[in-house]
């Protein structure tokens, strides 16, 4: 992965209520009181958080977290009370209205919660929608929009309107009218979580179909740590208003920052989290049953490693770093680990 | 006894009791006292405002300069603005169009015959929804021209067709300005409310002086009071697209522009048309209104029939205007409810059948016209006439049923009515104020009873306090009369299905109906004065009722409903204990629409002779006295907003204490 940073905010802050920014100027550092003592709201406090270019970070928190607030700082929708957000090297704060407009123009992509897709448009109209606002040919943003609308699989219903179509449908429309302008980042504000259990699987399996053709960089927000740790290459825990760890999925159960990420990840099936490489141990006999790649989860090679008489290798890179168990992977299977 | 006792309900009790011994010996007091202050407030106190008003107006019209034009200049810029087209859709109607005057005109083109007229409807019901509207709107319109109303509906229908545009585009770009900029939304809120409760009859005063007698004079009209409507749905409408919606458009890359116009005002566009079928029904309730200040059309045949006492044609008319009303509700209704469809393929004939059906059945109807004058102008031989039939019928009604309608009249005059009055204009004014304070400050707070004051104040002030004591118990027998009658049909309404939908489907049509027809019937059966007042009165503020009854047990949560079944409760209990209770908000909101109705009826009933404000109003609106119509139709819009603010902190704390 190219670790270059395309999106990064630097202790942002978003208050509500009156005089927030005054406030914020006269104590930069404010303790958990004051905030309430000046009536204000600290929907997003102190938010630290860069994103590499090409991968899916995932900010996670129950509601009322501010997860949503600061997706919304990120792409300006909202604007900061205070921080720093830079964008391929340039603080967004300081665009103007005009300069934003051509950036969300041509970079950004956003997928809503609700779907918002536009009640008089049609399927392709909705895709084309983001177009049309650039004063693209009518003939060139249809046929773009015909592309984006194939690339969800809603071939054949162009010509729908939203109310016409299920939720899964509708936002299946949401992601081709995010993805039309081909944007560099993009976000996607809990796009599943109006959705039916079963039709959220099928549309998590569909992102990740989409991202593995697309290479997006992917900003994600969800209240399903499942959802989450499914997705992820990195996770933000967010609670009440502060980022509480930043980290792979693996490592947040392994070593969670603090008690709240801890009871968080305290009930996640961690066979689908924790990685061969987390158990691998010094080799301590000769005979080995087969190989594992570091990377697996345990939740793939347990069957295997369970069934057999010897431990496996586990290769990272052409090279073995070690061997696991079989009492290894039981104890991860029943949760003793 | 001591449970019993709360503090709320000896003050209520203390407060009716002073109340009711004031008013019962006002006189004995004003005579052992000797101030006669107490029972009339002194002609040397009164506020001059009438005459600042009328001589402001008069100096507006005769000399006020607005940089490089006078304002009468500038009122018969707009007049002719509104002219044009007002004249041309009059000429394309009715008159056709000629070139020269008199004996001289030549007529280069004829009107639009009744036929294509009746196909037009047609078409458009058929494009709104499907072939039962289609029917209905053109048998609607058939109606006219076989009952010999054409020409009467013509002009009425020109003037809506010029207003609802005027007014639905203009409240569209107030609403948008107001939801833009909230400074502008601060400005204009207090001017909604005052313009939705100054009665109608205080704006014609004003709009007389300025623009003279005739229709233009009565399209202003028309335009000002239906256009408050279309700009708080505009408002709230905008208000009301998803957050998420805005954004979506945001980071599409709008600019603000496009956000208004390519995202908000599209997605608001359902709840708009419902603001649009408010308009198109205002207007129509005010062209017929207008018709004093010569609008002419069906609401001058009405008017014009009621002064002669011509029963027959009055009923004609009413009805015509009844039909007229349905036609253009149900219509514009479907438009609003319509769903956008996918376009059909092929060439433009293909793409757009019925207007070029149409277009063709227009010219044929002109070319043919020309040779068969029947399809021209309905003929004259083929009209039926009701109107020798409903006056026997009202004359058989008269002589089988006087004595008892007469009988009715008298039991409620002196059993209800009389007591009420006597009652209400005994109280002295100055205990009125502050009783009017003490009951909004006991409700609302103590801001809201300062303004109950302050405005009751400015009422005695203006030497109006007999009547409007006349209209506030005129107002309040009738809302209680159609309470006691509206909240058991709704009741009834919500519980049986079936009658429901007979029950809110003629409450709707009787709220479509212009204020004036509910006069025709009743002046007829009981003549003039108070009680034929009352009656008018709750036959227009009696849908409210029933709808907010309906509507509040209906939307009274499922569970709650199982749980009291499972609680044991019978259909009484459940209905007493669980659907009222909770129905309570709902009720209020009924009752303050109700009265806001009552209050703007009250105001056209001066046409059957009450002696209240409204009469006030009408008696400036005939002498053309602008100070006095105002000051009177301030004071009718301040009795209607201590009510309004009264009844919704009602409601308000009511929510509060049940939680929702």
């Amino acid at each position: 992965m190219n670790q270059s940073v395309i999106l990064e905010c630097r202790d942002v802050w978003k208050l509500y209520g009156p005089n927030a920014g005054t406030f914020l100027k006269n104590t930069p550092v404010p303790k958990k009181g004051d905030l309430g003592r000046a009536g204000l709201i600290g929907a997003v406090r102190a938010a630290n958080v860069q994103i590499f270019k090409g991968e899916i970070f995932v900010i996670m928190g129950l509601s009322g977290s501010g997860k949503s607030t600061l997706v919304r700082c990120l792409s300006r929708l909202v604007e900061p009370t205070a921080g720093e957000i830079h964008f391929e090297g340039e603080n967004l704060l300081n665009k103007s209205d005009k300069e934003l407009i051509q950036i969300r123009r041509s970079k950004m992509g956003m997928v809503f919660q609700q779907f918002a897709l536009l009640p008089h448009l049609t399927v392709l109209e909705n895709a084309a929608f983001p177009l049309d606002v650039q004063g693209v040919p009518k003939a060139e943003r249809l046929a773009r929009a015909q592309e984006v609308v194939e690339l969800v699989g809603l071939k054949g219903r162009e010509g729908y309107y939203p109310r016409e179509l299920s939720g899964g449908q509708q936002q299946r429309v949401g992601i081709a009218r995010s993805l039309a302008v081909e944007p560099d980042l993009w976000f996607l504000d809990e796009p599943f979580s109006a959705l039916d259990p079963l039709i959220r699987r099928e549309m998590q399996d569909e992102f990740i179909r989409l991202q593995n053709m697309l290479h997006k960089t992917i900003v994600f927000i969800t209240h399903d740590f499942d959802e989450a740790i499914r997705l992820a290459d990195r996770i933000a825990v967010m609670k009440d208003g502060a980022i509480q760890q930043v980290a792979k999925p693996e490592e947040l159960v392994l070593n969670p920052a603090t008690d709240y990420v801890a009871e968080f990840t305290r009930h996640v099936n961690r066979a689908k989290v924790i990685t061969a490489a987390a158990l691998a141990e010094p080799l301590s006999g000769d005979s080995f049953s087969g190989t594992v790649p570091a990377s697996a989860t345990i939740e793939s090679i347990g069957d295997r490693v369970e069934a057999a008489e010897h431990p496996f290798h586990v290769e990272q890179d052409g090279k073995i770093i070690g061997q696991i168990t079989r009492s290894a992977v039981i104890d991860v299977l029943v949760g003793r680990r | 006894m001591g449970r019993w006792l709360t503090s709320g309900r000896v003050f209520w009790l203390g407060l009716f009791a002073v109340t009711w011994v004031l008013s019962q010996f006002s006189f004995q007091i004003y005579k052992a006292l000797d101030a006669r202050w107490i029972i009339r407030y002194p002609k040397k106190w009164q506020l001059p405002l009438e005459d600042s008003i009328s001589s402001f107006l008069d100096w507006l019209v005769e000399s006020a300069n607005v940089y490089f034009f006078t304002f009468r200049e500038f009122t018969r810029a707009i007049a002719a603005l509104l002219e044009a087209p007002y004249q041309f859709l009059r000429n394309l109607l009715i008159e056709g169009f000629n070139t020269g005057y008199g004996d001289s005109a030549v007529q280069l083109a004829p009107s639009l015959g009744w036929v294509a007229v009746v196909v037009c409807a047609i078409a458009i019901g058929h494009y709104a929804r499907n072939w039962a509207l289609a029917a209905l709107v053109g048998a609607c319109f058939l109606y006219l021209a076989v009952f010999g109303q054409w020409h009467s509906a013509m002009i009425t229908l020109a003037s809506v067709l010029i207003a609802v545009p005027i007014g639905a585009v203009g409240g569209l770009f107030l609403g948008i300005a107001a939801y833009r900029a909230p400074w502008f939304n601060r400005l204009l809120q207090p001017v909604l409310d005052l313009m939705q409760t100054v009665p109608v009859f205080a704006y014609l005063v004003p709009i007389l002086i300025l623009f003279g007698f005739g229709p233009v004079a009565a399209l202003v009209a028309t335009v000002v009071y239906a256009m408050p409507p279309m700009v708080r749905i505009t408002i709230l409408s905008l208000h009301s697209v998803p957050e998420e919606i805005q954004e979506a458009g945001r980071m599409a890359g709008c600019t603000k522009r496009q956000i208004m116009w390519k995202v908000l005002v599209p997605s608001a566009t359902p709840s708009l048309m419902v603001g649009v079928n408010q308009v198109i029904m205002l207007s129509l309730n005010m062209v017929i209104i207008a018709s004093m200040i010569g609008a002419g059309g069906l609401g001058f045949d009405v008017l014009a029939s009621l002064r002669r006492l011509d029963i027959g044609a009055g009923i004609e008319a009413g009805l015509a205007i009844v039909v007229m009303a349905i036609a253009l509700d149900r219509a514009s209704q479907a438009f609003a409810e319509r769903s956008q469809r996918s376009l059909p393929e092929g060439n433009l004939l293909q793409r757009h059948p019925w207007s070029s059906t149409v277009l063709l059945v227009i010219l044929a109807n002109l070319v043919l016209g020309r040779f068969i004058p029947a399809l021209q102008t309905y003929p004259d031989s083929l009209t039926l006439t009701t109107g020798p039939f409903w006056s026997d019928a009202m004359e058989w009604v008269n002589v089988n049923f006087f004595d008892t309608f007469e009988a009715i009249k008298v039991v409620v005059l002196q059993g209800l009515l009389l007591p009420v009055k006597k009652f209400f204009s005994g109280i002295p004014w100055a205990w009125g104020i502050i009783a009017t304070g003490l009951i909004s400050w006991r409700i609302g707070g103590w801001k809201l009873g300062i303004m109950a004051a302050l405005m009751m104040a400015f009422i005695a002030a203006s030497g109006l306090w007999g009547k409007a004591m006349i209209t506030i118990y005129l107002c309040g027998v009738s809302v209680l009369i159609a309470t006691v009658i509206g909240i058991p049909l709704g009741i009834w309404a919500a519980e049986k299905p079936n009658a429901g939908r007979v029950i809110l489907g003629l409450m709707d049509t009787l709220q479509t109906l212009p204020s004036f027809v509910y006069l025709i019937p009743v002046v007829m059966l009981f003549r003039v004065g108070d009680f034929s007042a009352m009656i008018a009165v709750v036959l227009y503020a009696l849908a409210p009722a029933v709808r907010y009854a309906a509507h509040g047990l209906r939307d009274v949560p499922e569970q709650m409903i199982e749980a009291g079944v499972m609680s044991g409760c019978t259909k009484r209990q459940l209905l007493w204990r669980v659907k009222l209770p909770l129905a309570t908000p709902q009720l209020l909101l009924g009752l303050n629409q109700t009265i806001m109705l009552a209050i703007s009826m009250l105001v056209i009933t001066a046409l059957v002779g009450t002696r209240d404000l409204g009469q006030e109003v009408y008696i400036a609106l005939t002498k053309a006295n602008a100070g006095q119509g105002i000051v009177a139709g301030l004071s009718v819009a301040f009795i209607a907003i201590v009510a309004d603010r009264i009844v919704n902190a009602l409601a308000e704390g009511q929510r509060r204490r049940l939680g929702l």
